[in-house]
C-alpha cells in the first residue's frame, strides 16, 4: 500500500463505478420548483438580491457574496421567486437552511447580460479572476470552496503550478470520470483559463489509473490545443488519493505544510468539474447553474450520470432513474467512505452534490458490535496523514486534549480508512469528529491566554521602562540642581 | 421518502477480534502437532485444562465486572492466552500448575488491568513468570524428545492424564527415568560445570542445529508465524527485530568464543524463540504500537532473551524479556510517534 515517499497509507477499494458509467451523461428534467440554499458553498452564506414575487431568468444572479469567502448564486430555471425561507437542506444534514425557492414557468428564458469571452488572454489575470468569481464558481469536488478566494490566495504564489484534480477516489462516484471522458475540451479549456488567471507556468491534470478512457480523451484534447504546458498524470487508484494533500504528495512528492495551504508550496489545486464550469462560464457565458451528478447504488433502478440543475429535489432524480428498488436502505450524498447519510430525499441538489447513492445491503457493510481497541495498528498502516488513530482513540476517550494535539487530531482528514480496517469495529472518525471542536476551543483559549500573557508582560515591561526613564530624568535634574547650588 | 442515517464510512471490513484470534489459534496448530509428536499427549491435556480454566475465570471476571458474557467470552482472547501458556509448560506438569497459572493470567494480568485491550503485560507470560518463580522445579522438569537414541518407555494418553491429574507416575515409571532437562537448560548446566561447547553438545538431546525435537517445534512455529504474516494478522517488524537481535547477540558472543557460547542457529531454534517472536511479542495490546516502536520493542526482547539465557538465572528468557519490554512500551510509544503529514518534525 506504499506509494512513494510522501504518499502513504490508503486503501484499495472496490470502485463500484461500472454501473453508472455505461450510458453517456444524460440531461435531468428541469425541476418544477428549485430550492437553493444560500449556504451551499464554504464561507459566508450568500445574500439574496431578489425579492419574493420577482421573475428571474436562467443564469440571472439571485444572491451575492456576503464576505471575502463567499459566492454568487444564479437562477437555474426561469420563473418566479415564491419564497425566501428556511428549507430542509443537505448543507445542514437535512435541517432547514435559508433558501431561495423558484417556481418554474417552463419557458426556459435565459438571462441576457452574461458575456461570452472568446479570448480570455485579453483579460488581465486579476480581471479574469474576478470574472470567474461572478460566475458563482466553487470547488465541485465536494467542499464547494469559493474559487475566487482560492484563486486570489493562489495568485500570491510565485509561478504556481496548477493541479487539476480528476482523481475520483471514492467508490461509486463517477461524475468526474464521465466529464473527462465526454467533455475533455471543457476541462482543458478551463485549465487554460485558470492558468492565465493564476499566471501558472504549468498544469498537471491528475487522475487515477482506473480511468484510462478519461486519460486518453484528455490527452487528445490537450494535443489539439498545442499547449505544451499542460500534461496528464496518472496516479495509482488508492483511496483517498483524490484528497488535495494526498494528490499533491503523490503527483509532486511534496507535502503541504500542516498549518498552510497548497499555494505555500506554489501549487493550486482545482477539481476537473470546477475547471469545466469555469470554461462554460468564461467561454459560453453560462454561470454555475447545473452540475453532473452520479445516481447509483443497488437501491435505485437505473444508475447513470445526469446533468442536473441546482435546486432539483433528489426525489425527482431518483424518479428519473426508475425509482427505488425494494432493497433500498440508506440514501447517501457522496460516496460510501465519506458520504453523508440523508434522512430524506426531499432535499435539493447543491453545488457540492457529486453523487447520490441509494444504498442497499449490498452496498453497505455495517459495523458489528464495538470491541475494545487491541492496538493492532491496522489503522496507522492505512492512515494517509501518517497518524496513529489507535492512540488518538485513547486520548479522545479520556478527553486528553494535550494528547490529542500531540498526536495530530487536527491533521485528521476524516477519510475513514482507519474506521474501515478496524477489527474492533470502532467508529473512529465519528469519535474524532466529536473531539475536534473540543480541541479547537482548547487551542483557541490557550492561544488567547498566551496572547493575553504576552500583552501583560509587554505592558509591565513598558511601565517599568517608563518608570526607569522618569527616575533617570529626575536624577538628572537633581544633579543639575546640585551643580547649580555648588 | 425518509431514511435512517448513520455516520460515515458506510462500509467497513467484516473483520472482528474473534476472527483474528481464531486465525492465531489455527496458526498455533502446527506447533502443537509437532510438540505432541516429540513430547507425547501431555500438551493436549494441558491445553484442555488451560482453556477450561481460562474460560471459567474469564466468565467469572466478566460477571464481576458486569460485562456482556456473550460479547467478550467469545472473542477468543482467553483461549489464545491459555494455549500460549500451555505451550510453555512441561507436558507432565501437575494440573494445579496450569490451572493456577492460567487463572492468574486471566484474573490478574488481564481483568485487573481492565480486560481485553487494556492489559499492560502479556497475560500468558505473566502466568508463566509467576509459575516459574514460584515453582521452578516443576517447570524445569521436561521430558526427553521421543527420538530413537533417547526413547524411553512412553506413557499412554490415559497414563499421561492420570499423571497430570494425580501428580503420580504409573507404577512402572520413575521421574528420574523419564525426565530430562531442556537443551537450553542442559547447555547452561554443562557449561557451568566447565564443559566446552563440543562436550556439552555431545549429549543426544542436541540435534543438527538446535535441541532434538525443539528445532522442529520451532520450525513448525515459524511456519505458523509466516502464515500470520501472510494473512497480515501480524507485521514483520516484531518477529524480524526480535529474532534479528537475538541472532546478532549470539553471533557476536559466538565469534568471540565459540567454545563457551552457542551459535545463533541454536538460539533461534531453541526454547520459545519462534513462539516468542511470532505469537507472544506480537500480542498487539502489550506491544509498542508504531512501526519504529515495534522495532525497538522487539530488539529489546531479543537482547534481553539472549542475556537472560546466557548470564541470567533461568534457562529461557523469553517470558521475562517480553515482560520487561512490556514495561517499556509506554516510554517507547512516547518517543516513536511517527512524523505526521505536513509536519517537518516528529511530535
Amino acid at each position: 500500500m506504499v506509494r512513494g515517499s510522501s504518499a502513504r497509507g490508503g486503501l484499495r477499494l472496490e470502485a463500484h463505478k461500472e454501473r453508472s458509467t455505461r450510458d453517456p451523461i444524460g440531461m435531468a428534467a428541469a425541476p418544477s420548483t428549485a430550492v437553493l440554499p444560500l449556504d451551499q458553498h464554504a464561507g459566508g452564506a450568500a445574500v439574496p438580491i431578489v425579492a419574493v414575487g420577482d421573475t428571474v431568468a436562467i443564469g440571472q444572479p439571485i444572491a451575492e457574496p456576503a464576505a471575502d469567502t463567499s459566492a454568487w448564486l444564479h437562477a437555474p430555471i426561469s420563473g418566479r421567486i415564491v419564497a425566501i425561507e428556511p428549507r430542509a437542506s443537505v448543507t445542514r444534514a437535512c435541517a432547514p437552511a435559508l433558501s431561495i425557492v423558484i417556481d418554474n414557468d417552463g419557458r426556459e428564458m435565459r438571462h441576457s447580460s452574461a458575456r461570452a469571452i472568446e479570448d480570455f488572454l485579453s483579460l488581465e489575470p486579476r480581471e479574469l479572476r474576478e470574472h470567474i468569481g461572478r460566475g458563482g464558481i466553487v470547488g465541485l469536488g465536494g467542499a464547494a470552496f469559493p474559487s475566487l478566494a482560492k484563486l486570489e490566495r493562489g495568485a500570491q504564489a510565485s509561478a504556481p503550478t496548477l493541479l487539476i484534480n480528476g482523481a475520483e477516489c471514492e467508490p461509486y462516484i463517477s461524475c468526474d470520470a464521465m466529464l473527462m471522458r465526454e467533455r475533455p475540451h471543457d476541462v482543458v479549456h478551463g485549465a487554460r483559463i485558470l492558468m492565465h488567471a493564476l499566471q501558472a507556468q504549468e498544469c498537471v491534470i491528475a487522475l487515477e489509473d482506473d480511468a484510462p478512457r478519461a486519460a486518453d480523451a484528455l490527452r487528445a484534447a490537450i494535443a489539439q490545443t498545442e499547449n505544451g504546458r499542460i500534461r496528464v498524470q496518472v496516479v495509482p487508484t488508492i483511496y483517498p488519493s483524490g484528497g488535495e494533500r494526498q494528490l499533491i504528495a503523490s503527483v509532486f512528492g511534496r507535502e503541504v505544510p500542516f498549518d498552510g495551504l497548497p499555494p505555500d508550496i506554489d501549487i493550486l489545486c482545482h477539481n476537473v468539474g470546477t475547471a469545466a464550469a469555469t470554461a462554460r462560464w468564461v467561454r459560453d457565458g453560462e454561470p454555475l447553474v447545473s452540475r453532473i451528478v452520479t445516481i447509483t447504488g443497488d437501491g435505485v433502478a437505473r444508475a447513470c450520470n445526469l446533468e442536473v440543475r441546482l435546486g432539483t429535489p433528489i426525489s425527482q432524480l431518483i424518479a428519473e432513474c426508475g425509482g427505488y428498488t425494494p432493497r433500498v436502505e440508506r440514501l447517501l450524498m457522496g460516496g460510501t467512505m465519506m458520504g453523508m447519510a440523508l434522512s430524506t430525499d426531499e432535499v435539493a441538489v447543491v453545488k457540492a452534490t457529486n453523487c447520490i447513492v441509494a444504498a442497499s445491503a449490498l452496498d453497505l457493510e455495517p459495523r458489528r458490535r464495538e470491541m475494545p481497541c487491541i492496538r493492532c495498528g491496522n489503522c496507522a498502516e492505512v492512515c494517509p496523514a501518517f497518524l496513529l488513530p489507535q492512540q488518538l482513540h485513547v486520548y479522545a476517550r479520556a478527553t486528553d486534549l494535550d494528547g490529542l494535539e500531540r498526536y495530530g487530531l487536527m491533521d485528521c482528514i476524516e477519510c475513514g480508512c482507519c474506521d474501515y480496517v478496524c477489527p474492533s469495529q470502532i467508529p473512529l472518525v465519528e469519535r474524532f469528529r466529536e473531539a475536534k471542536p473540543r480541541l479547537a476551543t482548547h487551542l483557541l483559549a490557550r492561544d488567547n491566554a498566551r496572547a493575553a500573557r504576552l500583552r501583560f508582560e509587554e505592558r509591565t515591561a513598558r511601565l517599568q521602562r517608563l518608570e526607569a526613564e522618569q527616575r533617570q530624568r529626575l536624577e538628572e535634574k537633581r544633579r543639575q540642581a546640585r551643580r547649580k547650588d555648588a | 421518502m425518509r431514511f435512517p442515517t448513520a455516520a460515515p464510512p458506510h462500509v467497513v471490513v467484516p473483520q472482528t477480534v474473534s476472527k483474528v484470534m481464531r486465525i492465531v489459534i489455527y496458526a498455533l496448530l502446527p506447533t502443537i502437532a509437532v510438540h505432541v509428536v516429540f513430547f507425547g499427549p501431555g500438551l493436549l491435556i494441558q491445553s484442555i485444562l488451560a482453556i477450561a480454566t481460562a474460560l471459567a475465570t474469564e466468565a467469572l471476571a466478566l460477571h464481576l465486572r458486569k460485562k456482556s458474557l456473550q460479547q467478550y467470552l467469545t472473542d477468543g482472547t482467553a483461549i489464545v492466552t491459555a494455549l500460549l501458556l500451555a505451550l510453555c509448560l512441561p507436558p507432565l506438569a501437575p494440573w494445579w500448575l496450569v490451572v493456577s497459572g492460567t487463572a492468574f493470567a486471566i484474573l490478574v494480568a488481564k481483568h485487573a488491568f481492565g480486560g481485553v485491550g487494556m492489559n499492560v503485560f502479556n497475560p500468558a507470560m505473566v502466568g508463566y513468570a509467576v509459575l516459574l518463580v514460584s515453582f521452578p522445579a516443576q517447570l524445569l522438569t521436561w521430558l526427553p524428545p521421543d527420538v530413537p537414541e533417547l526413547r524411553t518407555e512412553q506413557l499412554s494418553f490415559l497414563q499421561t492424564a492420570t499423571t497430570i491429574l494425580t501428580g503420580q507416575l504409573p507404577d512402572a515409571f520413575t521421574w528420574d527415568a523419564i525426565t530430562s532437562p531442556t537443551p537450553l537448560d542442559a547447555l547452561r548446566t554443562n557449561l557451568a560445570m566447565g564443559m566446552t561447547m563440543q562436550e556439552a553438545h555431545a549429549s543426544p538431546i542436541f540435534g543438527g542445529f538446535g535441541g532434538r525435537g525443539w528445532e522442529w517445534i520451532n520450525l513448525a512455529t515459524l511456519i505458523g508465524g509466516i502464515a500470520l504474516l501472510a494473512l497480515r494478522i501480524i507485521r514483520w517488524q516484531i518477529p524480524v527485530a526480535m529474532l534479528g537481535s537475538l541472532a546478532v547477540c549470539a553471533s557476536i558472543m559466538y565469534a568471540i568464543d565459540p567454545g563457551a557460547y552457542a551459535g545463533p542457529v541454536f538460539h533461534l531454534t531453541s526454547g520459545a524463540s519462534m513462539l516468542g517472536a511470532f505469537f507472544i511479542a506480537t500480542d498487539p495490546v502489550s506491544a509498542a504500537t508504531s512501526d519504529r516502536g515495534r522495532l525497538i520493542y522487539a530488539s529489546g526482547i531479543g537482547v534481553l532473551t539472549y542475556t537472560i539465557r546466557t548470564w541470567g538465572g533461568y534457562p529461557d528468557g523469553v517470558a521475562f524479556a517480553v515482560l520487561l519490554m512490556n514495561l517499556a512500551v509506554p516510554l517507547i510509544d512516547r518517543y516513536t510517534v511517527p512524523r505526521i503529514y505536513g509536519h517537518a518534525k516528529r511530535p
